[in-house]
């Protein structure tokens, strides 16, 4: 019997049944097809980033900071990286003798390490900048919690020398003083950042997208001569210790191209460990500190006179009495020598004559004069808290003031600006603008005086440092140099502190065509000698020499030793 | 008909295969790139290092200790010096001292 054509299997269903069943089924591929086109077409937003985040990561691009070298490329300050080590307290695990290892590695006390750990719970340094090979180390002890960070640490191979100069950065590698600080701008770089696929090995397989380019910051070549830096350093030091003087200052500047060659200053200290630091170390004196200058701001009055037509060189000034009264103050000069030129004047450091020959001027002329050298505004060197120094309005003057200020007393300056004033007699009467950076075209500077007058109060500077003078003690073998001494007291709780003294010398060489100013200050030289003719000038005739000779600068005089009196016997100056 | 059909299909499963290695390929290619540009920056930071290192030997107050020290040298005095000028310049010079 054929089985499908069984009676009984023969059902008469409704058709409503089978029609329901339809209309269920294609309603649901509906509501399915429905569903996905709002999840693929529509609203797809929310599972494509799902979908990304598997496999696209943004990676950070590093930046590096901009090198400091000095102007022959010689590096001065390199950022490198180094590794951070932190965790997460909660979940560090580790046995006892991975402790041990890891207080090794990190070298520290394994209880310093718990101490950190119990700080907190949720982060905690363990350790910062270390190399990374040890940190590499670190890692292979696998301990759990434990983690790293890049970050960069910056280098100062040459140490105590120019500290000050560069100054340093902080943790995050952004400057906090000197030209760190001054040039942060240009030697930041940006770090950037970019999307890319990578595979379930971990490999990068494609470049997504650059989200921003990376920026590594710029090079910069300062003006400093590292050989020269070094010499004036140690030429410094030697004195400063010598001397036993509380601080010191150096500042050596290319006449010809307004470039400061070398810039040290005493105490100072390491900025590549910069444990105990205190303010004294820290500041650039040259620059952010003043002074009372002393004798060493004659010659610019004498420069005045000669250029108004007052006075000539050959002039005699009445200096016979070694005393000038004006009001009810009086002006001495240590030593008579009965009536002088105004050659003589600074040859000798005569206070008496100077304040003749200032009185003889107007207080406007001469306030005029200091001003034009750049006394009393900062010399804009794009240095972190430049000074102005301190020069008052010509109309507050009173006679007794104009006459003190010829030779130095009643205004201050930094070491820097006495420095840039020099060079009016440097370069027949311009007055540079002065560059930290190396500059490659030569600045073009303003003429204050006359070259005339340059010429003549170079002849007088010359005086001043040969037998008969101040300072023949800055004398140079070979070189024919000139320059002006400076013993200044110093100046303490609104009066002059009567055993404290600043002895200071600039001068410049060689004097037939002028390649160097270089200007020294000591502050508080406490060994028994403080002129400046005694403590300062022999630093500064043994940076200038040296300074020449490494510069290849042709001798300008007979190479024959120089005869030097015996000590003690040079003119003492006026203080 | 079915031939033209036929010969398209193959070129265009040729051209799928194509396309899946040179994608393969870019991918291997581009994350050797990537490794090689990593190499670089390494080396670009061992350059800084060595550059450090170099730095620090060649200290000048360390280079003239040594050969003050241990090569016993010294600055020659001016009366063992002979400046050797270019003959217009040696004149001038002679000029500028009288």
């Amino acid at each position: 019997m054929n089985y499908a054509a069984s009676p009984v299997l023969v059902l008469r269903l409704p058709l409503w049944r089978s029609r329901l069943l339809l209309t269920l089924i294609a309603g649901g591929f509906l509501v399915l097809a429905g569903r996905a086109v709002y999840l693929q077409g529509l609203n797809n937003d929310f599972l494509q980033q799902k979908g990304e985040s598997r496999y696209s990561r943004v990676l950070e691009i590093s930046a590096n900071r901009g090198r400091i070298t000095d102007r022959h490329g010689e590096a001065l300050a390199i950022s490198t990286p180094v590794k951070s080590v932190w965790a997460i307290p909660e979940e560090v695990q580790y046995s006892s003798q991975q402790r041990a290892k890891l207080a090794a590695l990190l070298e520290m006390p394994p209880q310093e390490i718990d101490k950190r750990l119990n700080e907190s719970t949720s982060f905690a340094y363990l350790k910062r900048q270390i190399p990374p090979e040890v940190a590499e180390r670190v890692n292979e002890l696998r301990i759990a919690g434990l983690f790293q960070n890049r970050e960069y640490r910056r280098y100062y191979p040459g140490g105590e020398v120019m500290a000050q100069v560069l100054g340093f950065t902080g943790a995050n590698d952004t400057g906090q003083e000197g030209i760190e600080l001054a040039f942060q701008a240009t030697l930041a770089g940006k770090s950037g950042s970019r999307r890319v696929i990578k595979d379930r090995m971990g490999q990068i397989v494609e470049d997504m997208e650059s989200i921003r380019e990376a920026q590594n910051g710029q090079d910069l070549a300062l003006a400093l001569d590292a050989k020269l830096q070094n010499l004036a350093y140690s030429q410094l030091k030697l004195a400063v210790d010598s001397n036993k003087a509380k601080a010191g200052a150096i500042v050596v500047l290319d006449a010809k191209s307004g470039e400061v060659l070398a810039l040290a200053n005493l105490p100072t200290y390491n900025p590549n460990n910069r444990s105990r630091l205190s303010g004294a170390q820290l500041r650039n004196r040259v620059i952010t500190d003043t002074f009372e200058p002393g004798s060493t701001l004659k010659p610019f009055t004498v420069a005045l006179a000669i250029e108004q037509g007052k006075v000539t060189p050959q002039t005699m000034v009445a200096t016979a009495s070694g005393s000038l009264s004006i009001g009810k103050a009086t002006i001495h000069d240590a030593h008579t020598f009965g009536d002088m030129t105004v050659a003589q004047v600074i040859q000798r450091s005569s206070n008496v004559g100077a304040a003749k020959i200032a009185l003889s001027l107007p207080a406007e002329a001469m306030w005029g004069m200091f001003d034009k050298v750049g006394f009393g505004t900062a010399p804009r060197l794009g240095f972190p808290g430049e000074a102005n120094g301190k020069l008052r309005a010509y109309k507050s003057w009173r006679p007794i003031e104009q006459a003190t200020m010829a030779y130095g007393h009643g205004i201050s300056v930094s070491l820097m600006q006495l420095a840039r004033a020099y060079t009016i007699f440097a370069r027949d009467g311009e007055l540079m603008p002065l560059s930290l950076l190396r500059v490659d075209a030569p600045l073009t500077g303003r003429q204050v005086i006359s070259p005339d007058t340059a010429h003549k109060l170079r002849a007088m500077l010359e005086m001043a440092v040969d037998v008969g003078g101040t300072a023949p003690k800055a004398r140079v073998m070979g070189y024919r140099v000139a320059g002006k001494t400076g013993t200044a007291h110093k100046e303490e709780n609104g009066g002059y502190a009567a055993h404290k003294y600043v002895s200071s010398f600039v001068g410049l060489a060689p004097v037939s065509d002028p390649r160097l100013v270089i200007a020294v200050m000591l502050d508080e030289p406490s060994a028994g000698q403080y002129y400046g003719g005694a403590v300062a000038a022999p630093v500064f005739s043994a940076v200038m020499g040296g300074a020449l000779r490494i510069l290849g600068v042709p001798p300008d005089a007979p190479l024959k030793p120089l005869e030097l009196p015996p000590d003690g016997s040079e003119i003492r100056e006026d203080v | 008909m079915a031939r033209i059909n036929l010969i398209l299909l193959l070129l265009l499963t040729a051209c799928a295969l194509g396309l899946v290695t040179s994608q393969h390929k870019a991918r291997k290619l581009f994350s050797e790139l990537e490794r090689e540009q990593e190499r670089a920056k390494q080396l670009d930071v061992e350059w800084g290092q060595l550059q450090l290192e170099q730095s620090t030997w060649a200290m000048h107050a360390r280079v003239e200790k040594i050969a003050r020290e241990r090569l016993r040298m010294s600055v020659p005095d001016a009366r063992r010096t002979q400046v050797v000028m270019p003959a217009a310049e040696a004149k001038e010079k002679a000029e500028a001292m009288r």
